[in-house]
Parts: C-alpha cells; sequence; structure tokens
C-alpha cells in the first residue's frame, strides 16, 4: 500500500470516530431526551436542557479542535502536511 | 503603524474596540445628560453603519483573488470571528431567544443543528476544498465532476438556498432601521440594502472580510452585556451560564403553579397576528425525539452545504488554517448561542414571577397597563393582554408577545438605561448585515464566475469580470429588498428553508465529490436537481395539505430531498462510466494538504 493510501486510510479512520463521538452529542443523548432530563446535572440544570443548551455545543467546540489538531499529526506523519512557502 | 496590515489586525480591531466601548460611554453620558431615545437609536446604527462603509471602502481591490477570496491571507481566528458573524443572522441574534422562550425544549433543537453542523464542516469538506483552491462552490462541483450543466446544477442549488436565505436577512436589516431610524419599513429596506451594499460592493470578499470581523465584535458585545447586566440586576448570578439553575427551576414551579391554560379560538382572534402566550414548559422534554433529531439533523446537513459558510474557508491562508478555523468560528457561535437561553430564562422570569417588581402576571389590568414599557411594547405591536376570564387579574394565558420582543424589550423591561436598547439595535442590524453581505456576494460571485467567466466568456478580462460582478451584486441586492419588502414569509421560516433546499440540492454531491471517487458528472447532475425538485415538490406538497410522512415536516424537507439526492447520485454514478483518470488523480490530490491547488492562484 502506497504512503498515499496509509494516509487516506488513518483520514478515514479519524472521521469515523469523529463522526461517532458527533452522532453521540447530536443525535444519541436525545433519543433519551424525557428519562434524561429527570436528572439534575451539571450546574443544578436538568441534564438533556443543558446539554441543548451548553454541553452538547461545547462538546463539538471541543471536538472540532480536537480533530483538527489528530489530522494534522496524521498529515505529518506521512510528510503530507503544507510548507510554509505553499 | 509599521507592517502590513495583516500583521496588525490584532491592534486594529483593538483599537475599534476599544473605540466602540467609548462610543457606548459617550452615549450612556449623552442619556444622563438628557439626549432622547429616538436620538440615541438613531446614532447607534448610523455610527456602526459608518464604521462599516468606511472599512468597506479601505478594502476597495481590482484584484480577482482579493475580490474573491480576499486574497487568501485572512489568519485563522479573524476568519472565526468573520464566519460567526457570517452565520449568526438576524434570526440568531433577534429570533432565537424569543423562539426558546416560548417553545422552550423543542426549539432548542436549532441550537444543537446550527452548532453541530460545523463538525461536519471542519471534517468533511471545509480542509478539502480549500485545498481544491476554488473561488465558489459551484466552482468546486464544475471542476470536479466537469461540464457546463454540472456546474450551472450547482449555481441553481445556491442561487434558490442563498436567495431564500436572503430576502429573509434584508426584511430584518429593514425592521430594524425602520424603528431605529423611524422611517416606514418600505423605505427603511432600502436604507439597510444600501448600508449592506457599501460593504460589499467595492472590496467583495475582502471588504465583506473585514467589515464582518468588526460586525461581529459589535453583535457580541450587544448581545453579551444585557445578559449578564439583567442576570446581576435581577440577583440570578454573576455569571448567568453556571448560575441560572434555581430560576430554570422557579419558572418549572410557576408553570405548575399557575398551570397552562388553553385558550378559546374565539377569544385568540382577538390578539395581534405574530403574538403568542407561553404555552410550553419552559425546561422540560416537549417534543418527541424524532421531532427534536430530524429538525436538528436538517440544520447540520444544511450547515455543511450553505456556500456563504463555505467560501469563508477559501479565504485561509493553508488547509490546516482552514480546520481550525472551523473551530474558532464555531466557538465565536457558541458565545452568543448558549447566551440565548439563559436571556429567555430572564426574560420569563423577570415577566411571570410575582415576587419580582417586574412581574406582570397576578397584577390587575389597571396596573400593567399603566406601566411605561408596557405602553411602549404595545404600540410597537409586541405586547397584548386581554381579560378573558374577567376576573380583571392578568394570567398567564391572558399575556402575548412578540419573539423579537425578548430581545429587543428585556433590557427596558428589567430597567436598563436606553443606551443598552441603542446598543442591542446596533447589534441586530449588524448580525442581519453581515449574513445578507455574505449570502448577497455568495450569489453573486456564482453567477459572475461561475456562469459568466467559465462558461458565457472564458476570455474575459479581470476588469470586465470584476465589473459584471458588482452590477450583479447590486441587482441581486435590489431584487431581494424588492420581495423583502412584500413580506410573504416571517424571518424565520426562511432561513430554516433555506438550510432545507441547500442540503437537498448540495450536501451529497459536495461530500461525495471529496469522499468517493466513483461519483461522477452524471450522477453529481441527477444527485443535485432530483434533490432540489424533491425537496422544493415536498414543501409544496406539505402546505398545500399534504399529509407528508416520517414525520418531515415543512420545517425538515430537507431530509427528504437529500435522501433522494443520494440514491440517485450513487445509482446513476454506478449505472454511468467511472470518472477518467485525471479526475481520480485529481481526487487524489485533494486528499492531501501538500503540493499545489488544483486550480491555480487565479483563475
Amino acid at each position: 500500500m502506497s504512503n498515499q493510501q496509509k494516509h487516506w486510510e488513518k483520514t478515514r479512520g479519524l472521521l469515523f470516530i469523529t463522526l461517532a463521538i458527533w452522532f453521540v452529542f447530536s443525535i444519541g443523548i436525545f433519543l433519551f431526551g424525557a428519562e434524561m432530563n429527570e436528572v439534575t446535572g451539571p450546574f443544578g440544570y436538568p441534564w438533556t436542557y443543558w446539554f441543548t443548551c451548553q454541553g452538547s455545543l461545547g462538546a463539538f467546540v471541543i471536538l472540532i479542535f480536537w480533530f483538527a489538531n489528530r489530522q494534522e499529526k496524521i498529515d505529518e506523519e506521512f510528510g503530507f502536511s503544507e510548507r510554509e512557502d505553499e | 503603524m509599521k507592517g502590513n496590515f495583516i500583521d496588525n489586525l490584532p491592534k486594529v480591531y483593538g483599537i475599534y474596540t476599544g473605540g466602540f466601548i467609548g462610543f457606548i460611554i459617550i452615549m450612556a453620558i449623552a442619556e444622563q445628560m438628557g439626549m432622547s431615545a429616538k436620538a440615541i437609536g438613531i446614532a447607534f446604527v448610523a455610527f456602526t453603519v459608518f464604521i462599516y462603509a468606511l472599512i468597506g471602502w479601505l478594502s476597495r481591490t481590482a484584484q480577482a483573488d482579493a475580490y474573491y477570496v480576499a486574497g487568501r491571507q485572512v489568519p485563522t481566528v479573524f476568519n472565526g470571528m468573520a464566519t460567526a458573524a457570517d452565520w449568526m443572522s438576524g434570526a440568531s441574534f433577534v429570533a432565537m431567544a424569543g423562539g426558546i422562550y416560548f417553545k422552550g425544549y423543542g426549539y432548542m433543537a436549532l441550537l444543537v443543528g446550527w452548532t453541530g453542523g460545523y463538525v461536519l464542516v471542519a471534517s468533511l469538506l471545509a480542509p478539502y476544498l480549500r485545498k481544491f483552491g476554488c473561488y465558489t462552490v459551484p466552482d468546486f462541483i464544475g471542476t470536479r465532476y466537469g461540464g457546463n450543466l454540472a456546474r450551472f446544477s450547482a449555481v441553481v442549488v445556491l442561487t434558490v438556498a442563498s436567495f431564500t436565505y436572503v430576502t429573509a436577512q434584508i426584511n430584518a436589516t429593514g425592521t430594524i432601521a425602520s424603528v431605529a431610524l423611524d422611517i416606514p419599513f418600505q423605505y427603511a429596506v432600502y436604507v439597510g440594502l444600501i448600508s449592506i451594499l457599501l460593504c460589499s460592493m467595492l472590496g467583495g470578499m475582502r471588504g465583506v472580510t473585514w467589515t464582518q470581523v468588526a460586525q461581529y465584535i459589535v453583535l457580541i458585545i450587544a448581545y453579551l452585556l444585557p445578559v449578564f447586566w439583567i442576570s446581576n440586576k435581577m440577583g440570578a448570578g454573576f455569571f448567568p451560564h453556571f448560575m441560572l439553575a434555581d430560576e430554570v427551576a422557579r419558572i418549572g414551579e410557576l408553570e405548575q403553579q399557575f398551570g397552562f391554560v388553553k385558550n378559546a379560538a374565539a377569544d385568540l382572534k382577538s390578539v395581534p397576528k405574530g403574538l403568542a402566550g407561553i404555552t410550553k414548559a419552559h425546561s422540560a422534554v416537549n417534543a418527541t425525539p424524532w421531532a427534536f433529531i430530524s429538525l436538528a439533523l436538517a440544520m447540520m446537513m444544511g450547515t455543511a452545504s450553505l456556500p456563504h459558510v463555505m467560501m469563508r474557508y477559501f479565504t485561509t491562508p493553508s488547509v490546516k488554517a482552514a480546520r481550525k478555523s472551523v473551530g474558532w468560528s464555531l466557538f465565536f457561535i457558541f458565545l452568543l448561542y448558549s447566551s440565548a437561553p439563559m436571556l429567555a430564562t430572564l426574560s420569563k422570569l423577570s415577566l411571570i414571577d410575582p415576587n419580582l417588581p417586574t412581574g406582570i402576571i397576578g397584577k390587575t389590568f389597571a396596573e400593567v397597563e399603566a406601566i411605561d414599557w408596557y405602553q411602549n411594547w404595545n404600540q410597537a405591536n409586541l405586547m397584548f393582554i386581554s381579560d378573558f376570564n374577567g376576573n380583571g387579574t392578568l394570567e398567564l394565558n391572558e399575556f402575548f408577545m412578540g419573539g423579537k420582543a425578548v430581545v429587543l424589550a428585556t433590557p427596558e423591561i428589567a430597567g436598563l438605561p436606553y443606551v443598552i436598547s441603542g446598543l442591542v439595535a446596533a447589534g441586530g442590524m449588524a448580525a442581519a448585515m453581515s449574513t445578507a453581505d455574505g449570502l448577497i456576494l455568495a450569489i453573486a460571485n456564482a453567477i459572475s464566475h461561475d456562469v459568466y467567466y467559465k462558461i458565457i466568456d472564458p476570455k474575459a478580462e479581470t476588469a470586465k469580470r470584476l465589473l459584471v460582478a458588482r452590477v450583479l451584486l447590486v441587482i441581486i441586492g435590489f431584487a431581494g429588498a424588492t420581495i423583502a419588502a412584500m413580506e410573504i414569509q416571517g424571518i424565520l421560516g426562511s432561513v430554516i428553508w433555506a438550510f432545507d433546499f441547500a442540503m437537498s440540492g448540495l450536501f451529497f454531491p459536495l461530500v461525495l465529490g471529496v469522499w468517493w471517487k466513483r461519483a461522477n458528472r452524471q450522477g453529481a447532475i441527477a444527485g443535485m436537481l432530483g434533490g432540489l425538485i424533491a425537496g422544493a415538490w415536498y414543501l409544496v406538497w406539505v402546505r398545500t395539505g399534504g399529509s407528508g410522512f416520517l414525520g418531515i415536516t415543512q420545517l425538515t424537507f430537507g431530509i427528504f430531498g437529500s435522501a433522494v439526492s443520494l440514491v440517485l447520485m450513487v445509482v446513476v454514478s454506478l449505472m454511468t462510466a467511472e470518472p477518467d483518470k485525471a479526475t481520480q488523480k485529481m481526487v487524489d490530490d485533494v486528499r492531501v494538504p501538500s503540493g499545489k491547488s488544483i486550480l491555480g492562484k487565479s483563475h
């Protein structure tokens, strides 16, 4: 397998992990919205309410930065990161 | 100042922010000295619009890559701010807190949807489209799939989606301009339009970028300052985001106590159009999982298909910067979105809690009618009370308010000085203008670059191309304003439709263009046109009394449109020949950040 194929394979792997986490915070937890809202969560808000106001939103911000860093590492590993002069 | 403009950005915008805060303080002093509320409103809107126009003029350019992609040198964090302003429209600024106030949980699917979409943008699309080096979204479609028909189909989808969106934004600038400047709406729409065009006409994307950063700073100050101030004034907590749990619980208690009494249809006839009462629990789960998830999903996929957002990531210096920039965009959006539910909570509690001095539920009608702010907002057609049961006391079900009033009136209800209301008007104007600018530019650029230059006259010189681009900008702006002046659809409804149109036609052709090498021209054309037609058909069907299926409503018709698009694209691609070697090589090159972009620096 060529260098580029390996790079793409890892990139795709990262995509699946990212989308899986994204799925949990955007869709997965809201399947249980009613049950989860009975429980008191962070700062005293009900859990589901907190996720819709802050939790999921914040998770997305962190997820994107984490993804960007991981992808940069993958690009470096296979020598595909951009040079400054390009 | 030494060094070039880009290196000095933090200093330039630091001075700008300081200057704006200075302006707020001067206005506050002027208010104490007796400046009228009306004069303050005019000063805020006129001053900020003048600054944006000045930035637009300073950013004028005669180069194609500066006009289309701001010379690809916008630093990560500043592009994040510009995208946040581009993204947060009049709907986010003025209508979102109101929607949460009235509809609670079911509405908050929009919060999740309008933020989660950025994960898709960052991981599926933005870095690859940046590597591609295109000027517009149809530029990517046209080059990846080849052929004028593919390019043209993308322009059609882009225009339908963006135009639906832009009329709503021009409508919002008109609404704010008409209130702040006290002129009739039909004229105010054109005042708004001229302000918008001043930012974008001379400098294209470069002008829009630097005005959007300025507009973000105004809108975020205008949104956060009142939220923190009101929270502190009510004694609800110094940092509302972490400290409103008691208030949320208290609203739940009061809802129990008052109950949601259903009004008779005959009684509701007397309520002015557009106003609503509190009929849904504030923090309880009041929507089925599918209703919530389908709306969130439609908004997320729509986010990743809307060209005016995508094209912001064409302006970063590198692929790496494009990825990071998506993170910063969402961070800046998060600051406002996480505050909207807090504002809704504070606003609701201050009105309904009888223990608070501002609470009106439980007071007599004569008392409420004597309150200054009630009279003002009643006159503005945003508040209304009516004694349905004739007991002389205001009940929860007898109080009606417009969605916009949550953002616009809460500062006044909480007793903040008028200078804050002027600030909020300037913030709303900034939000609506920045989005309208991005949208008009997206449409005009697609038509001038992809239709005029790439299809009609490929030999046109730069000067002529940019002239065509500017003429189109004005034409599209006026067309949008003319339709906005007719006030066909509410602001929020048209915004949501725009997302559905975009995802119906563009989501899968864009994503599969990068992630599926086998996708070919025939498949993409079928996907774009089939998806758009299917989505539009579903919308018309539901609007004309159709029952719909699978719980897909007129707000989520994009789910149906994009499913049709996906199926058509895969089936047609597999039935026709695979893309040629050159195209496959192109896809391989897009997938790695290093090396030259697919399209030249200037094309």
